[in-house]
């Protein structure tokens, strides 16, 4: 281990239903701001689920909850930033609960760095991806291929990314209003077989460059 | 007191959005207690409170945007005593008569306690907290009840300026109707002084110093708020259209006198067997399909330079919504009778306004219908609803004399607008569409059972 270099420590748990991982979340960022436990890259599946950040508009989301339950789907309203979102099979979210008084106190750095690793990991694949002035995210030019969300509470962070890799793109029409916005894809439907596991390993590899850290898997 | 300020969360982050209170005033609060949220690109942040105590005052509301380290709160930490007047540094007159841009940033929370705005209030000030010496001291000796002085500060709070004004105004009523100024009594009515620079950013969106420009009207009074994304998204859409399109409208005159008495005929059974009621718009969806038939050009898309004529005519609807506007689609419109379109309208109608739409309802639209009558509009020219190239607007039936063969006679009548692309259809084309409609409508001999 070089010296001075931080230690994250990187979980992956596998496929997870929404609120029992946003429970495990929670648990960990009570202990990482005790200083209990190092910086942590929880990655993780979700099952359909449609959330909805702390600044929501009712308008995004197309469908009532009760019509998303009813297509398996499920609806949680949640603390994060941003607008509502969708995670299911086929994508990669990143939980990274990280002390940001041990890396930089800026929540746009932390955001551009989150960028960062998503763009350089898809660059890796023959992906490119970048960002968009005002519309945080990664994108490339068939549409959003990652989004970002990100919860802070005395610089500890929560919530985190979502990388579309082979995701079911249908599913993002119940969080469009009127077919008007702009689209979202995903590795696979820009021609990318690349596996799970390899894009989650990139990903991992790309943060500890990004964040100056060594990762360690448990 | 304790004043909390907006934090600076990043170099390169100039205001916030406040999100959320997480304690009411009035509630205790410890400290390092989280005491509101912030949003800046994305990321939500909650705040601590810099002190304990409890949260005297709230001075940004939830949803608004401020500057960094404006002063959005004031917690009692019980050190200060409430009814002591704070340090005169107020009274010293800000020199220099720049508007003040928020300063640069001092490090600490706590650190800003010389904002001139007092709370509204009577002149028993201690229960609101404190007041400015200089506004006291003004009040004191002008002998001015505050709770008569409307305050434009932070918070509603009331500035040295709104002191001024008041004066002014009650010195001289009159005096702003041209004459040459009085000599006055108590007031000395100065000009509305140059804005005081200590004064804390007005409430309201600080035009952040370091990105984006000045804003207009930032008067007293105004309100700035952002769009929702469904605004933001009909914004897009609209201007869009009119890029994209070359937007003509054509008008026609329609009798619905046969419609009407064909309606009233029905409507009852409608009611009773249905549970529905049936209104005009049906009948128009009826004509405009079946004149979508003999002339299929207007059920089309313009692909590059291809056309794509489509099969199915289906109709979108535009609803009105508190805020917005949705267009759901009656899909394979022309197979459907008029109590089959009604219910649909009204089934399409209620479940988009009360967000019950399914996402393939609301697509796939081929030609759609504006009924601005329903608002009490004669006539309008409605934007195409893209990909589309027609819309179809109704204006409101009303009872009007009209010739007919030379005698006046009591007709319902109303105008249908055609808005159409002149890029793929020639107006010929479309006053000939719009005359079938009416035609379909004039001439209507189908019973509603």
């Amino acid at each position: 281990m070089l010296t001075g270099t931080c230690v994250t420590t990187v979980r992956d748990w596998g496929l997870l239903r929404w609120d029992l991982a946003w429970e495990r979340q929670l648990e960990f960022v009570e202990l990482r701001k005790s200083g209990a436990i190092s910086d942590q890259l929880i990655i993780v599946e979700h099952p359909h689920v449609v959330t909805m950040g702390r600044n929501g508009h009712a308008e995004n989301l197309l469908a009532q909850p009760e019509v998303l339950e009813r297509s398996g789907i499920s609806f949680y309203e949640t603390d994060r930033g941003g607008d509502v979102t969708y995670h299911g099979p086929g994508q990669i979210v990143g939980y990274p609960i990280l002390d940001l008084r041990e890396w930089k106190r800026d929540v746009h750095a932390y955001v551009r760095a989150l960028e960062q690793v998503i763009i350089d990991a898809l660059a890796g694949f023959g992906i490119a991806a970048g960002r968009e002035a005002g519309a945080t995210g990664v994108w490339t030019d068939a549409g959003k291929i990652a989004a970002i969300g990100v919860h802070i509470s005395r610089w500890v962070t929560s919530h985190g990314f979502a990388l579309n890799v082979d995701t079911d793109l249908n599913y993002f029409r119940y969080i469009v209003p009127c077919g008007l916005t702009r689209p979202v894809t995903s590795m696979r439907s820009l021609g990318c077989q690349a596996e799970r596991g390899e894009v989650v390993a990139a990903l991992i590899r790309n943060f500890g460059r990004v964040f100056e850290r060594q990762m360690e898997t448990l | 007191m304790i004043d909390v300020v907006m934090p600076q969360m990043g170099e390169s982050i100039v205001e916030g959005t406040l999100t959320k209170w997480l304690k009411k005033p009035g509630e205790t609060v410890g400290r390092d207690e989280p005491l509101f949220e912030i949003s800046t690109d994305k990321v939500d942040t909650e705040i601590p409170s810099p002190a304990a105590g409890v949260l005297a005052e709230v001075l940004i509301e939830e949803g608004k945007t401020v500057g960094i380290n404006t002063i959005v709160a004031r917690i009692n930490d019980g050190a200060s005593e409430p009814a002591a007047a704070p340090q005169p540094r107020q009274a010293e007159p800000p020199a220099p008569p720049t508007p003040a841009p928020p300063a640069p940033p001092p490090p600490a929370p706590v650190a800003e306690a010389d904002g001139t705005p007092v709370p509204v209030a009577t002149v028993v000030e201690e229960t609101a907290g404190p007041l400015s010496p200089l506004v006291r001291k003004m009040a004191r000796e002008n002998n001015i009840d505050l709770s008569q002085v409307k305050g434009t500060g932070a918070g509603n709070r009331i500035t040295k300026q709104d002191l001024e004004t008041y004066l002014a105004s009650k010195a001289a009523p009159q005096q702003r109707q041209a004459e040459p100024p009085a000599p006055q009594t108590q007031a000395p009515a100065p000009p509305p002084p140059p804005q005081a620079v200590a004064t804390i950013p007005q409430t309201v969106e600080v035009p952040s110093p370091v990105t984006s420009p000045p804003r207009v009207g930032e008067a007293p009074g105004t309100r700035v708020e952002p769009m929702s994304m469904m605004r933001q998204s009909i914004a897009k859409h609209m201007v869009f259209s009119k890029q994209t399109s070359a937007h003509v409208t054509t008008v026609h005159k329609v009798d619905f006198t046969r419609v009407a008495k064909a309606r009233d005929k029905a409507k009852g059974n409608v009611q009773a067997q249905y549970g529905f009621s049936l209104t005009f718009l049906p009948f128009v969806l009826k004509a405009t399909c079946v004149a979508l038939r003999q002339f299929p050009i207007l059920n089309a898309s313009i692909d590059g330079t291809n056309i794509i004529y489509y099969r199915d005519i289906n109709l979108g609807i535009a609803v009105a919504l508190e805020n917005g506007l949705i267009v759901p689609v009656i899909r394979n419109a022309d197979e459907k009778s008029v109590i089959g379109l009604q219910r649909s309208v009204a089934d399409l109608a209620a479940r988009a306004r009360s967000r019950h739409l399914r996402p393939e309802e609301v697509q796939g639209g081929t030609f759609s219908i504006t009924n601005f009558g329903s608002f009490g509009s004669v006539f309008a020219t409605p934007v195409i609803n893209q990909p589309q190239v027609a819309i179809l607007g109704v204006g409101t039936i009303e009872k009007t004399p009209v010739v007919i063969d030379d005698a006046i006679a009591i007709r319902s009548i109303a105008y249908l607008a055609l808005t159409f692309d002149h890029r793929l259809i020639d107006g010929a084309l479309a006053d000939q569409f719009t005359a079938k409609v009416k035609a379909i409508l004039e001439g209507w001999a189908e019973e509603i059972s």
